[in-house]
């Protein structure tokens, strides 16, 4: 019996290693946040929180400067986006991209040093085109970003690369022939919580417009074609929201329906908006970029770097919690009110 | 003096080594030599073998694994046959029935689902064959046939995730694919996809005697564990003396909450627990989407799912809104 108490001990040990090493470390705080007895509710760890915070932390906006005086346009040569801008504010718009985007690489990451007007480097046609996505963001997109907007700082976070970015999936080799062939899961899905759901929810849905519903809409059997492998699609979709915004399924949904949007709580259309605007940015912006990057810069398959819900988000419900950075910068787009 | 009283069987009973009773006219042969193992006396009888495979044992051993071989082969291939990442990923594995398309299409293309109705047959078989088996072995040894109706409701809802219902709805991917976690996010996904199977009466019912049996299960074990000391663990032949061990488990239950089961009765309510668990779980499933498409819409019409207030500012299907952005 001895034996067996021993190897009950060594199995305990290991196991509790195990749960050390991949488990959360307590407190969880669950925060009501709908009627009672709903199941609604926020879960939080403060160890979490806390390192969200510190990962999450907007930049001082630079000094304002004076917005008269000539235009861009006037002053520099190949100015297409920001031509009506005063220098000043140009100077200083260029100043703070550098911070938010190139802050150890310098100017020189866009722009040729002795010809500044160049489109030579990639890098300078790609920001342009995000300027104008960030303009086109603010301007057009207030059922999302309402008046926090954003900035080049939102998704960049210094890094010349977002780090929350996708491409398409191919999914790991498989062996050809007549073994079953890829059907998008069964692999750990780093876009869905690691679960064994579709490795590429983004292809489908943020990039295309494949139909997210998939629950029956009436009590009795009709017309509602969608199926349970349709809708694990749409469930990678909604961990990948979840683990974007550091949330669970009850932020935006009551769970007893997760389709009744009378039960559902405002953050649901917010949420909507965004899966539109995503697929707006990926289809007139992202997409049309991609033969500008270099091959280092596409995916697997050759597509560019698209963009989903964690790019801005980064684990957070609000984007750098809320801090609006862009109304310091109107020529941005943010309306004033 | 030993006594049964902890986790583990203190107590080694061992006779010399029996083949056991006489089989009647017409069975196979008892295959292998028994012996006695030490470690398998701890949780139960020590003595291994004979055992009795006769034809259904084996045509059911040989049937399971070509079902096991084809899940594992396809898994393996899914991994394009890396042994490592085989071992890495396994529980995330799986061999998917065919897609949506090929409706009820009785052999599908191999690597689109063929695989997976070839696997589905011969496990399908190999559980038909054991229950032949168990049925049989049980009717050899003058037995009633208990085993094998309880074991038939757990088939029962085998067949309807796997074939019967799939078959109603005239499509194969409506089935469950083969692979540890797939089959738990197949489950999660069947539950969303119509409305929460959590309004679904049946499902409730399932519930109820899935944790029933755990609390008769708990009660039973307990109770003659308690009375082991007393020799409990020989139930029947203390059932109609005074005083015994069996005497006090049933006067524990009757002073604690006023009923007592009988040593007999006591088995019947754990056989009908567990076999209607998986009974009215397999009609709840059985129902899903061919009489009922979406739980919760049908709870609120019966009057199963109450309103609660709303704590929320009104939200709407912003779908619907007239200028709303693609």
């Amino acid at each position: 019996m001895t034996l067996g108490i021993r190897l009950s001990v060594v199995v305990a040990v290991l196991l509790g290693v195990a749960m050390l090493v991949r488990f959360e470390t307590p407190p969880i705080y669950t925060v009501q946040w709908g009627y009672r007895g709903t199941g609604m509710a926020q879960i939080f760890n403060p160890h979490r929180v806390a390192a969200a915070v510190a990962a999450n932390q907007s930049p001082a906006p630079l000094g304002p400067v004076q917005s008269g005086g000539q235009k861009a346009s006037a002053v520099y040569k190949n100015v297409k986006v920001l031509g009506d801008v005063s220098v000043g504010e140009f100077t200083r718009l260029m100043a703070s991209m550098t911070n938010w985007v190139a802050p150890n690489e310098g100017c020189n990451y866009c722009h040729v040093p002795n010809d500044l007007a160049s489109d030579a480097i990639y890098t300078k046609v790609v920001a342009r085109r995000m300027l104008q996505m960030v303009r086109h963001i603010n301007g057009d997109w207030g059922s999302h970003v309402a008046l926090t907007g954003v900035t080049c700082f939102t998704c960049h976070r210094g890094q010349p690369v977002p780090s929350q970015i996708w491409f398409a999936n191919p999914g790991p080799p498989h062996a050809q022939g007549f073994a079953e062939s890829w059907v998008g899961k069964n692999h750990p899905s780093p876009a869905a919580g690691l679960a064994a759901l579709p490795l590429d929810p983004f292809s489908p849905f943020l990039q295309g417009t494949d139909p997210i519903r998939v629950e029956s809409p009436a009590a009795l059997p009709g017309e509602d074609p969608h199926s349970i492998k349709e809708t694990e699609w749409t469930y990678s979709l909604m961990m990948n929201i979840s683990q974007s915004l550091g949330v669970n399924c009850t932020f935006c949904h009551n769970s007893r329906s997760f389709r009744d949007w009378n039960q559902s709580t405002p953050q649901r259309v917010a949420a909507w908006q965004g899966i539109r605007m995503v697929r707006d940015l990926n289809t007139n912006f992202l997409l049309p970029l991609a033969h500008v990057f270099p091959a280092g810069r596409l995916g697997p398959l050759g597509d560019g770097p698209k963009l989903d819900c964690a790019t801005c988000h980064q684990g957070v419900y609000k984007p750098l919690f809320g801090v609006a950075l862009a109304k310091d910068y109107p020529e941005l787009g943010l309306p004033s009110k | 003096m030993a006594e049964y009283q902890n986790i583990f069987t203190r107590v080694q009973v061992r006779a010399p080594l029996s083949a056991g009773v006489p089989l009647p006219r017409g069975s196979w042969r008892r295959s292998g030599r028994p012996f006695f193992a030490h470690w398998l006396g701890v949780i139960g009888d020590a003595q291994v073998g004979p055992v009795y495979l006769g034809w259904t044992g084996v045509a059911s051993v040989i049937s399971f694994v070509a079902a096991f071989e084809i899940v594992g082969l396809n898994m393996l291939a899914s991994v394009n046959w890396n042994p490592w990442q085989f071992l890495r990923q396994l529980p995330w594995l799986a061999l998917e029935p065919p897609p949506p398309g090929l409706g009820w299409q009785i052999l599908a293309p191999l690597n689109e689902g063929g695989w997976w109705q070839i696997a589905g047959f011969f496990l399908t078989a190999s559980v038909l064959l054991w229950w032949v088996r168990t049925y049989r072995r049980a009717i050899a040894l003058g037995m009633g046939t208990h085993v094998a109706w309880a074991f038939a409701s757990a088939i029962w809802l085998f067949l309807v995730l796997g074939f019967i219902r799939p078959l109603l709805m005239g499509c194969w991917c409506e089935s469950v694919p083969f692979g540890i976690f797939p089959h738990l996010d197949w489950t999660a996904s069947f539950s969303i996809r119509y409305g929460n199977l959590f309004y679904n009466p049946f499902h409730m019912l399932s519930i109820v005697f899935l944790y029933g049996s755990t609390l008769l299960f708990a009660m039973h074990g307990a109770t003659i564990l308690a009375v082991s000391r007393f020799g409990g663990e020989r139930e029947i032949e203390q059932a109609v003396d005074r005083g015994t061990a069996a005497e006090r488990a049933a006067l524990f239950w009757r002073w604690t909450m006023g009923f007592n089961a009988t040593f007999e009765s006591l088995h019947r309510w754990a056989w009908w627990f567990a076999v209607l668990c998986t009974l009215t779980g397999g009609i709840g499933i059985l129902l899903t989407g061919t009489v009922v498409d979406n739980w919760y819409l049908w709870g609120v019409k019966h009057g199963i799912a109450p309103p609660y207030p709303q704590v929320f500012p009104p939200v709407h299907d912003p779908g619907l809104l007239s200028r709303a952005p693609q």
